[in-house]
């Protein structure tokens, strides 16, 4: 349990799931920094609930033992807010009623000032995302591969240590999903970002290039290689 | 083993209280009440110098003439009333649901809900009365009449009108409600699959949809029949008088200057609330009865091919109907600013503005205090329900399992039979009790009093109309923000709040609304010291001055639609750059 802690990148160590004490499913993996990790296996396998454990945000209903660290430091016993985990969905989940570039500074941390700072970040992460000028927008009134990038974008400027993916381009065409995929993962292998990915999609591990865990349902222990 | 004590690390734990409090200001009330008013019954009211406990009360009760007729009065017509109104509301949706006449209605739906009872009463009093807008049209052309004749119309004595002025307000909320519950239900590819099978439009929706949406709207329909057999304000403008329907005898009795009648009175409200109590027991089991013969028309496979003449036959009932609210309404108007307007003439000769003048300052303070006393009461309701529905989320969270997890049975707390409890108890069974109980604290008569009196009424349609749009609030949202470092306080009032403003003004809107239509709260709890634009309407329909009684209906009308029209525009403003907030 302590040796973990002085690991970078996202460490899930000895991590199990239980629901009403069956056990829902058990991982143990190391995710360096820059590497993209896929996670795989059918409907109701629980994998939307690993997710939730890293990020804080399991429902009391699960028992959950293991321990999460980032960066060397254990986060499980964190609020959400704290640890430093972003996470992306099948949705862009922009929040409809501030600009563009509100979404974005919502990100930031508060501790980063003056507003003209804030503001500089917003902008560079604007022309990153192809969005020069886009500051003042209506987010309902950009394409959906828009919105996509955006919110990549916005979960960049918290300035996240690991970054969680649960099926962010299965609601996208094939087309866009390419260009946005590839977009995401350079994104975060240029800022070494350890990615746990969640998808139904075989071309999505294919794209990640990194290792594949297959969940089984129910199974104790889910460790392939 | 690190407890998951997260998301709930917020100002949860303060949270689970609200809806305590809550139930207690709105329920405490209503049975504080009771006790109050049963106490009297049997003789024990010290400060009136009742000690006695014993059934003295019943038999002087049981001996008051004409008591059989009001009793008799208040179950017809407050039974019928709500027998025609279910009727209506279900033939039509059967007949319409889908359709452009449908959706017509619905669009209607809004103004016809938030004018008060007696607004609508009163306007369609005047539609109908010997000297009203039917009759003007047609005399003396053919009717011969050159005065307006001596019979009587309004307050006839078996209550037809009054169950028809009560049809015209409890249709358009039955059919709120049903819309509410065929949205939770897959109404439309029910109503197919039996067209499919053959069935007749309303054969299909009927054995279809019905059945399954009933148990939804079960509480409304009680509601309306608690309330019709039990109303004041509507049938004081249009029921008859001698003898009257109970709940005015009531009232009468209560506002007496002797006050041994308040005794009395109390033994007639038990018998009230009993009435009621009946009345709901009869409806449950009525209910068996019919799904026992509907079985065996729906298994009979009888198809009711032909129903084409039926559906037009409902809609031309319910188009009637509309327009007589939307007629009778438009007619207070016109009295509101009539000049001369002598009885055979459709229109008044000239139109002025005297009549709303004339009342001057009066008016304003009038005016002033409704809308403080709505305002007020709106707005804690809409305070207690957003902090209810906030609990109930994180509740809800605490059992929610992950993405495609098979989910649990979506948990609702029992409380729907709690909301719905102050509108079920008859009103006047209970605020007499909490007016003595009010008298001997001493805080009768006290502005917040009444503030709080109006909140009972109010939470309850507040908390409903709020609901559905709190909990359909995408929590992933909430987890986004969470990620991005904001905590859970910052979270709810920077995204959740701001992204659910407009359900939550239309909510206060329709509590706003409910104030403004109060009219037993007032007069009891008031105590007679506070007169607002409903209390002032109905106090005036006694007497004849239409152009008085006019000003005020517009004024009932006019300050709902306001709160509603600034619920609507106020988000429009804010988020006039925001298109993807409305969804």
């Amino acid at each position: 349990m302590t040796q973990a802690t002085s690991q970078p990148g996202l460490v899930l160590d000895d991590v199990t799931i239980t629901l009403h004490s069956a056990p829902l499913l058990t991982i143990e993996r190391t995710i360096p920094p820059g590497d993209i990790v896929t996670v795989m296996g059918p409907s109701g396998v629980g994998k939307s609930t690993l997710l939730d454990y890293i990020c804080g945000t399991l429902a009391p209903v699960f028992d959950a033992r293991g321990t999460v660290s980032v960066a060397g430091r254990r986060i499980d016993h964190l609020p959400p807010q704290q640890r430093d985990i972003g996470i992306l969905f099948q949705d862009d989940l922009l929040f409809p009623h501030l600009s563009v570039g509100a979404n974005l500074a919502f990100a930031i941390k508060p501790s980063i000032k003056p507003r003209a700072k804030r503001r500089a970040m917003v902008e560079e992460a604007l022309d990153a995302a192809g969005l020069a000028g886009f500051m003042d927008r209506d987010p309902a009134t950009l394409s959906g591969g828009q919105r996509a990038r955006v919110s990549v974008m916005r979960v960049l400027l918290s300035d996240p240590k690991a970054l969680l993916l649960d099926e962010p381009f299965s609601k996208l065409d094939a087309a866009l999903r390419q260009q946005f995929r590839a977009f995401v993962f350079e994104l975060t292998k240029a800022r070494h970002l350890p990615v746990l990915m969640v998808t139904h999609d075989a071309d999505d591990a294919a794209s990640a290039g990194g290792a594949v865990i297959e969940l089984q349902p129910s199974s104790t222990g889910a460790q392939p290689g | 083993m690190v407890p998951n004590t997260v998301i709930q690390a917020t100002p949860g734990s303060a949270l689970r209280l609200i809806p305590v409090i809550t139930l207690a200001l709105m329920l405490g009330p209503v049975f504080a009440g009771l006790v109050g008013t049963i106490l009297p019954a049997f003789g024990y009211l010290p400060a009136l110098g009742g000690g006695q406990f014993g059934l003295a009360i019943f038999q002087e009760l049981l001996a008051v003439p004409g008591l059989g007729r009001s009793v008799w009065l208040s179950l017809f017509t407050g039974v019928t009333a709500t027998i025609v109104s279910f009727l209506l509301v279900v033939l039509f949706c059967a007949a319409w649901y889908g359709t452009t006449w449908f959706r017509w209605l619905e669009r209607l739906l809004s103004p016809l809900l938030s004018a008060p009872h007696v607004a609508v009463a009163i306007g369609f009093a005047f539609l109908i009365a010997p000297s009203g807008w039917v009759m003007r049209v047609f005399s003396p052309g053919l009717t011969g009449y050159t005065q307006p004749p001596d019979i009587t119309i309004i307050h006839d004595p078996y209550g037809v009108s009054l169950m028809l002025g009560l049809i015209l307000k409890e249709v358009p909320f039955l059919l709120l409600m049903t819309i509410a519950a065929l949205g939770q239900v897959d109404a439309r590819r029910t109503q197919r699959v039996a067209l499919s099978l053959g069935y007749g439009r309303m054969m299909a929706w009927l054995t279809g949809v019905l059945p399954q949406i009933y148990p939804q709207i079960r509480l409304p329909i009680l509601a309306v029949l608690a309330f019709s057999l039990s109303v004041v304000d509507v049938a004081l403008v249009l029921a008859p008088t001698t003898p009257p329907p109970l709940a005015v005898q009531l009232l009468r009795w209560m506002n007496d200057a002797d006050l041994s009648l308040r005794f009395l009175a109390s033994a007639g409200a038990v018998l009230q609330l009993g009435l009621v109590v009946l009345a709901i027991l009869l409806w449950l089991v009525g209910e068996r009865i019919i799904a026992a013969i509907a079985t065996l028309i729906v298994t009979s496979g009888w198809r009711f091919q032909g129903d084409a003449s039926a559906r037009v036959m409902v809609l031309i009932t319910v188009v009637i109907m509309v327009s007589a609210v939307f007629l009778g309404v438009l007619g207070m108007a016109i009295w509101s600013f009539a000049g001369f307007w002598r009885f055979p003439m459709a229109l008044p000769d000239q139109l002025v503005l005297r009549n709303w003048m004339r009342l001057g300052a009066d008016l304003w303070s009038i005016i002033g205090l409704t809308a403080l006393v709505a305002s007020l009461a709106s707005a804690f309701a809409v305070v207690l329900s957003v902090l209810c529905l906030e609990n109930e989320a994180q509740q809800l969270w605490r059992h929610r399992r992950g993405g495609r997890l098979p989910q649990p049975k979506p948990w609702r707390p029992p409380i729907m039979w709690l909301l719905y409890l102050p509108l079920l108890v008859p009103q006047v069974a209970f605020l007499f009790g909490v007016q003595v109980l009010l008298i001997l604290l001493a805080l009768d008569g006290q502005f917040m009093s009444l503030v709080w009196a109006h909140l009972v009424f109010v939470l309850p349609y507040v908390f409903l109309s709020l609901g559905d749009a709190y909990r359909r609030f995408d929590d992933r949202y909430i987890r986004t923000s969470l990620c991005l470092g904001r905590g859970p306080v910052i979270t709810w009032l920077v995204i959740k709040l701001p992204m659910l403003l407009r359900p939550i003004l239309i909510a206060m809107a329709v509590g706003f609304a409910v104030s403004i239509g109060l009219f037993l709260p007032t007069i009891l709890i008031g105590g007679g010291r506070f007169d607002t634009l409903t209390t002032e309407a109905v106090a005036l329909s006694a007497g004849g001055d239409r152009r008085q009684i006019g000003v005020f209906t517009q004024l009932q009308l006019i300050l709902p639609l306001l709160a509603f029209s600034v619920a609507m525009a106020l988000p429009a403003l804010l988020f006039r750059h925001r298109r993807g907030v409305q969804v």
